[in-house]
C-alpha cells in the first residue's frame, strides 16, 4: 500500500532528526534543505541513502540535485 | 600555559583525573566487549565519562571518537582558559596530534563496503579517519586562523605538539596556541597488532595490577584512551588580560634515534639529547629539575633504558614518576595529559605515586613516587615521549 504525503513527511522527518538534527517542528513541504534547515551537501547524502532504505525508493545522484525542499523529495519518493 | 583539559580513563576532566592519579588509583578494566573475547590482551584503560554524554548526538556521529575527546578537552582547556570571543583569530593556531587516528571509523565503514556496498559508506568517512582529524575539529571549532598542524610520531605524538606550539609562539606565528593530543583505538585490530609485536601486558586475571613501570614482573603496555589539551599563550598576552598561568613550558627538545622502527636504543641516545635539549633551551641547571613525569610504558626494555637517559642528562636527584601505571597508555595522548600531571604536580607540589612498583627492576637506582603520592616543593619538572618511529621528546615545565 503506497504511503500518504504526510507519511512520508513523517517518515523523511524522522531520518532527518537522526543524521542532521533537524527539529521535526520546522519540517513541512516548503522549507529548502540548505537555506532553512541547514542541511549541508554531506549530510544531504546520509539522508538520501537513509530514504532509500527506508522507502525502497532508488534516489539516483543526478536527481539529488533537484531535490531542493522537503516537498520536492515527498513528491519524489510519492511517485516511487 | 593558561588552560588545560583532559578526559582520560581516570575521569571525564582534569579535577577528576588530578584526584585519581594522586590517590593511586587504576583505570584499567577487563574488557567485556564480544570482540575481545580472543585477544592475547584483553584489558585497557576505557574513558571515565563516556563522549556521549558530553556531546550532542548529531555532533557525534559525524566525529570519530578521537576527535569527540578531542573537542572535549579542547572545550575544557579553552574554558579554563578564561578566553573571550573577541581573540584574534589571525593570531590563534592549533596543533594537535593523534598517533594512529581514526583506525576504527576505518574498520566499521569497511564492514559497511563489504555488507551492504559502497553507497551506504559514511559520507563523513574520510573527515572522520584522517590523522589530522582531532586538529581540524578542534580548529574548526575556536576558528583558529593562524595554522592548524597534525604532527604524528605515535606516542610522543602529543608532547611534540606541544614542542611545537611552543615554538609557533617562540618564532611569533601566534599568540594562543591550543596544543595536545587523543588516541581512542582500543578495538580488536589495534590490540592484535600491539599484541603480536609481544609490546602489550597479557596480565588478563589482574587487569589493575597490569601497568607496572620498573616493576620487576611488569610483561608490556596496556592501552588507555583519552585525550589532552593545553593552552599556551604568549606571555605578554596572557598577562594583558589577567590570565592564571599555571606554567611556563620554558625548553622542549625534540630528537630521532635513528635506530629502530620500534625498539629503544638501549642508552636512551636520543631520548637523552631531547632531554638535554630542552634543559639547554630553558638555560636552567639540571639540579632544579625536581621531578621528571616518564614516558615508562611497563615494558621490559623501554622503562629501563629511559632511567639510564634520565640519570645522564637530569641527574640522581630527580624524583619520578609514570602515571602510565594508573591510566595505562594513551598513545597519541600520553604526552599531553602526562605533561597536565607534571604541571599539577609543580604547581600543587604533589607527585602522583606510580602504583604497582612492588619490586622494582633491581636496575632502578632512581627515585620514584612509588604506590604513594609524594609532596614536594617543585620549581621545574620534565616531561618526557617517546615513540614508535624513534621519536623522542623532552618537555620542561617550570614554575609560573
Amino acid at each position: 500500500m503506497a504511503l500518504s504525503r504526510d507519511e512520508i513527511r513523517e517518515g523523511l522527518s524522522d531520518i532527518l532528526e537522526e543524521v542532521a538534527g533537524v527539529n521535526p517542528d520546522d519540517v513541512a513541504d516548503g522549507k529548502s534543505f540548505t537555506d532553512d534547515l541547514d542541511v549541508d551537501s554531506l549530510a544531504m547524502v546520509e539522508v538520501v541513502v537513509a530514504a532509500e532504505e527506508k522507502f525502497g525508493v532508488k534516489i539516483p545522484d543526478d536527481e539529488v540535485a533537484n531535490l531542493k525542499t522537503v516537498g520536492d523529495a515527498v513528491s519524489y519518493i510519492e511517485k516511487g | 600555559m593558561t588552560g588545560l583539559g583532559a578526559t582520560t580513563p581516570l575521569g571525564g576532566d582534569v579535577a577528576s583525573t588530578w584526584e585519581a592519579l594522586v590517590a593511586g588509583r587504576s583505570g584499567v578494566h577487563l574488557l567485556e566487549h564480544e570482540w575481545a573475547r580472543e585477544l592475547p590482551c584483553r584489558i585497557a584503560a576505557e574513558l571515565a565519562v563516556e563522549p556521549s554524554e558530553v556531546l550532542p548526538r548529531v555532533r557525534l556521529r559525524r566525529l570519530d571518537r578521537s576527535e569527540q575527546i578531542a573537542l572535549v578537552a579542547a572545550q575544557q582547556a579553552w574554558d579554563d582558559a578564561g578566553l573571550s570571543d573577541d581573540l584574534d583569530t589571525e593570531r590563534l593556531g592549533v596543533v594537535f596530534g593523534s598517533g594512529i587516528g581514526g583506525a576504527l571509523t576505518l574498520l566499521e565503514q569497511d564492514d559497511i563496503l563489504e555488507e551492504k556496498g559502497a553507497r551506504r559508506v559514511s559520507p563523513f568517512t574520510v573527515p572522520m579517519l584522517m590523522p589530522n582529524g582531532p586538529a581540524a575539529v578542534v580548529g574548526l571549532e575556536f576558528h583558529a586562523k593562524a595554522g592548524v598542524h597534525a604532527p604524528t610520531s605515535a606516542c610522543a605524538t602529543s608532547a611534540e605538539a606541544i614542542s611545537w606550539a611552543a615554538d609557533m609562539i617562540r618564532v611569533g606565528r601566534a599568540d594562543v596556541v591550543v596544543a595536545g593530543g587523543a588516541e581512542a583505538v582500543i578495538g580488536g585490530l589495534p590490540m592484535a597488532g600491539f599484541s603480536s609485536m609481544k609490546a602489550m601486558s597479557t596480565r588478563n586475571d589482574d587487569p589493575e595490577h597490569a601497568s607496572r613501570p620498573w616493576d620487576r614482573d611488569r610483561d608490556g603496555f596496556v592501552m588507555g584512551e583519552g585525550a589532552g589539551a593545553l593552552i599556551l599563550e604568549r606571555r605578554e598576552h596572557a598577562e594583558a588580560r589577567g590570565a592564571r598561568i599555571y606554567a611556563v613550558v620554558a625548553g622542549s627538545g625534540l630528537t630521532s634515534d635513528g635506530f629502530d622502527i620500534v625498539q629503544p636504543q638501549p642508552e636512551c641516545e636520543g631520548g637523552g639529547r631531547a632531554m638535554a635539549a630542552a634543559i639547554r633551551q630553558a638555560g636552567i641547571d639540571p639540579k632544579e629539575i625536581g621531578h621528571v613525569n616518564a614516558h615508562a610504558t611497563s615494558t621490559p626494555v623501554g622503562d629501563m633504558a629511559e632511567v639510564k637517559g634520565i640519570k645522564r642528562e637530569v641527574g640522581d636527584h630527580v624524583v619520578l614518576t609514570a602515571t602510565k601505571s594508573m591510566t595505562g597508555h594513551l598513545l597519541g595522548g600520553a604526552g599531553a595529559v602526562e605533561s597536565i600531571a607534571a604541571i599539577l604536580a609543580i604547581v600543587e607540589g604533589v607527585i602522583p605515586p606510580t602504583i604497582n612498583l612492588e619490586n622494582p627492576d633491581p636496575a632502578l637506582d632512581l627515585d620514584v613516587a612509588a604506590n604513594e603520592a609524594r609532596k614536594v616543593e617543585l620549581n621545574a619538572a620534565l616531561n618526557t615521549a617517546f615513540g614508535f618511529g624513534g621519536h623522542n621528546a623532552a618537555l620542561l615545565f617550570t614554575k609560573a
